[in-house]
């Protein structure tokens, strides 16, 4: 019985000196199997605290904004108390997705289909492509007009993405408020974006002026005009990625379509 | 034998550290120190990392191919830090925010790999793991001393309690906006090692050149 075939040749094996070719190979192979092991298993067994995690920090950000938001308790109590209803928006059409709910739109944009590259000239924010759909809230008055609208929004910063949300006021002009949801700008300069005292700056200030153009930008220094939000000293790669964000994504190659089209009252 | 062991646990902390002496995982030690709880989770998660990783190479160390051995390591550490990268987005999410990529970096920390390859490798399990708990409570030191003190005067606050009133807030002090930025790292970090070999001046290295002796012309 000891004299079968596999079992001698592991004994062959056994008895090779630990340098050989063949013990090298075994040995490279069990400790990659082990260590792939491990990392397959805490990765799978701690995704979903993780997923949890994040959305709990979405959910987290929205509140604060809305909370920061001047006037936001008389227009939550106009509204009649209801919280934001999400909806997920087709960016091209301007109005809502066909098949897609704020629970399947993570699977969708997984798939590049849904993405759109940009040219160089249309790129503003430095993102290279763009999700097709976008998970945007909305809040009706008690006519069942929007009162407010808020907006994701990313784009490249200084030490890289910046996302945001922005939050429009009905008339799809009038910015209610912001909040970085995401940045790794340089601490004590870039990173003041994530300031409470410096967003507040952001109520009141309109994207576009009469004409239709969109005006909005961070000033270098203190903000002159209805446009125009302070600048952060020593972060001037910040606050221009901050500029060209907000200039994109309210631009006819971000949310231009869906204001329009609320504009319009299709919504 | 305990004496030993003793010795093995408390060399890196001052006489034998990882980062003063053999300036040694001085990258993550600049790029994490901002604050002092950031500086406490990379101390600890680096710790962890260094102890483990020192038991597992230490334990296959009879199996270990010398001509793989780097390999082996590497893939040992690698696994380990990613394990250590799941569990904080799982359990500590603002902290593992704010380290992004250096945690992943611990794999490429010279710290780790140097203690196993110099340490584990020729050791038993049990002093492996109290070396590498020794090294990673030395470079655990000299973080909390540079993140308290960078977060001390650049913000002036330790642990995100505020102990100096900043001007913003009504107060008297003037943060020092360099210290959040990485040069200021390299300042404490020179200016850290300047004092413990001026203590210490066994530790201070011979000097490899000599300057030449000058002569003016025309003299």
């Amino acid at each position: 019985m000891a004299d079968v075939l596999p079992l001698r040749l592991w004994r062959r094996f056994l008895a090779l000196p630990l340098e050989s070719r063949p013990k090298t190979l075994a040995v490279a192979f069990a400790v990659s199997a082990v260590c792939a092991a491990l990392v397959t298993g805490a990765t799978v067994i701690l995704r979903p605290i993780q997923e949890a995690n994040r959305a709990a920090e979405t959910q987290l950000r929205l509140e604060a904004l809305l909370s920061a938001i001047p006037g936001m308790e008389q227009i939550m109590a106009e509204a009649g108390g209801d919280v934001l209803s999400a909806v997920v928006v087709d960016l091209d059409a301007g109005r809502a997705a066909d098949d897609v709910t704020p629970a399947t739109i993570e699977a969708a944009l997984g798939e590049a289909a849904n993405w759109t590259a940009l040219t160089p000239e249309q790129d503003v924010a430095m993102i290279g492509r763009r999700p097709d759909l976008a998970q945007v809230f909305l809040l009706r008055d008690a006519a069942g007009d929007i009162a407010l609208v808020v907006l994701p929004v990313f784009g490249a910063g200084y030490n890289g993405t910046i996302r945001a949300m922005l939050a429009l006021h009905g008339d799809m002009n009038t910015i209610a408020g912001v909040a970085v949801t995401d940045q790794s700008e340089t601490p004590g300069l870039g990173a003041r974006i994530e300031e409470p005292a410096w967003q507040a700056g952001f109520a009141g200030k309109r994207v576009a002026d009469e004409a239709g153009r969109i005006r909005f930008a961070v000033a270098s220094g203190p903000a002159a005009g209805p446009h125009e939000v302070d600048g952060i000293t020593g972060a001037t790669r910040t606050s221009n990625a901050i500029t060209r964000i907000v200039r994109f994504w309210m631009g006819p190659d971000g949310y231009g379509p869906l204001i329009d089209a609320i504009r319009r009252g299709e919504f | 034998m305990a004496a030993r062991l003793w010795q093995v646990l408390t060399d890196p902390l001052v006489r034998q550290n990882p980062v003063t002496l053999q300036i040694l995982g001085i990258c993550s030690a600049l790029a994490v120190t901002t604050a002092l709880d950031t500086a406490l989770t990379m101390a600890v998660s680096l710790t962890v990392v260094v102890v483990l990783a020192a038991g597992i190479v230490s334990a296959i160390r009879r199996f270990i191919p010398s001509t793989i051995r780097l390999i082996v390591q590497i893939i040992v550490v690698a696994s380990l830090v990613i394990v250590i990268d799941q569990v904080l987005q799982a359990y500590f999410f603002e902290i593992s925010k704010r380290l992004s990529v250096f945690v992943s970096l611990i794999t490429t920390n010279c710290l780790v790999l140097g203690r196993t390859e110099s340490f584990a490798r020729n050791n038993p399990p049990l002093p492996s793991m109290i070396d590498a708990l020794g090294n990673g409570l030395g470079y655990s030191l000299v973080l909390i001393v540079i993140g308290a003190t960078r977060e001390l005067f650049g913000a002036g606050s330790l642990m995100g309690v505020q102990i100096l009133p900043t001007v913003d807030q009504g107060g008297w002090f003037t943060p020092l906006g360099l210290m959040l930025l990485a040069p200021s790292a390299f300042f404490l970090l020179g200016g850290l090692v300047w004092a413990i070999r001026s203590a210490r001046p066994e530790q201070a290295e011979a000097a490899e050149h000599v300057a030449p002796a000058v002569a003016e012309a025309g003299r």
